[in-house]
């Protein structure tokens, strides 16, 4: 399985315009401004991409923290 | 020329760049100001393609667009892009009553899984800048009419629309403009490859009411449009250009 860090670099990737953020698994994601719907529809694709886990944008509105996500993601 | 429908300075990536509307697209764009990145399977028509373009700074690759390996390689070479033309295409007559897997397969591969991966690759690996613009060629031959034998053809093509339009609407947010352009008959070797007689080809012209078939420029004339900052509030669009053909 892959780690809290890389999972944090996947989850960086999504992002196009956020340069200036640093992505830490303490970031609570939905308060970077490029964060939208299409953002999470790549986490979702993402997560099933990497971690062949199918995770619904439920468990994204649930999740506050990158760290968090992972959680679910490595249940 | 600093105007609206300027490319200088961009870097565009033209697919089947080594013959008709693909070399016709390069040249002008480069006259544009533009810097061409020339993709095809035939160097040594690549590289007329390149003895053509105006100005310095052109690159071409040579490859076979369904060899992900080889793709894969070029994007790794490739700098940050600003518009990329998908020209490269066969055509196939068949009638439908004879359709084979493995043509149709190869028909969809060439015409919309290459252009959709390539593309899809160049977004993911980061190498297309903000604000580009992304042309497909399609026909209308699909998604406005059909001719006989042409079953896989115009699934493709009109798969290709339908693909277009969905890029568009999901790379908006990244400034990312997508759009078609659908061309009735063009004057280009691919024309010449379909076994019509020349004076069938000649009664044929008389249906557009313009007069004439198309010639690869008033192509390369709508790809060049479309790649410019003159149609920036455009995406989604299916550009017609048949010389009236579709209005009767
Ligand atoms: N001509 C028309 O009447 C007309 C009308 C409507 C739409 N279109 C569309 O316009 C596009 C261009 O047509 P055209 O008339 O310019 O055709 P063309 O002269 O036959 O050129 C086709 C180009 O595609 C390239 N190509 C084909 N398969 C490839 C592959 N696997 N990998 C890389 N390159 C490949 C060829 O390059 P290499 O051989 O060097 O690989 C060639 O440069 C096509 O998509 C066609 O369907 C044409």
């Amino acid at each position: 399985m892959k780690s809290l860090q890389k999972f944090t670099e996947l989850f960086a990737e999504q992002f196009d315009e956020s340069e200036d953020v640093v992505f830490e698994p303490t970031t609570i994601f939905k308060d970077i401004d490029e964060w939208d719907s299409m953002i999470a529809l790549s986490i979702i694709a993402m997560v099933d991409d990497e971690f062949d886990k199918t995770i619904n944008g439920d468990i994204i509105k649930n999740a506050n923290t990158i760290e968090e996500l992972y959680n679910k993601v490595i249940e | 020329m600093n105007n609206l429908f300027s490319l200088k300075d961009k870097v565009i990536v033209v697919t089947g760049a080594s013959s008709g509307i693909g070399r016709a697209t390069a040249i002008m764009c480069s006259q544009l100001g533009g810097n061409i990145i020339l993709l095809g399977r035939n160097e040594e028509r690549l590289k007329e393609t390149l003895n053509f373009l105006e100005n310095t700074g052109h690159l071409y690759f040579s490859l076979d667009l369904n060899e992900d390996d080889d793709v894969d390689i070029f994007i790794e070479k490739l700098d940050k892009i600003d518009g990329i033309v998908h020209s490269a295409g066969i055509v196939q007559s068949q009638l439908f009553s004879f359709l084979k897997k493995n043509d149709l397969e190869n028909m969809l591969n060439t015409n919309l899984i290459a252009p959709a991966l390539l593309t899809k690759k160049i977004i993911k690996k980061k190498k297309i800048n903000k604000n580009s613009s992304i042309v497909f060629i399609s026909s209308i031959s699909g998604p406005n009419v059909t001719y006989i034998g042409n079953a896989s053809y115009s699934a493709s093509k009109s798969a290709v629309c339908g693909l277009a339009k969905t890029m568009a609407l999901e790379l908006a947010g990244k400034g990312i403009r997508v759009n078609t352009i659908l061309p009735a008959m063009i004057e280009t070797d691919l024309i010449n490859s379909i076994d019509s007689s020349s004076e069938d080809i000649e009664k044929d012209k008389k249906n557009y009411p313009l007069g004439d078939y198309g010639k690869p420029d008033d192509v390369a004339a709508s790809a060049c449009f479309l790649l410019s900052s003159a149609s920036k509030w455009m995406t989604g669009t299916d550009l017609k250009l048949d010389g009236g053909l579709t209005l009767r």
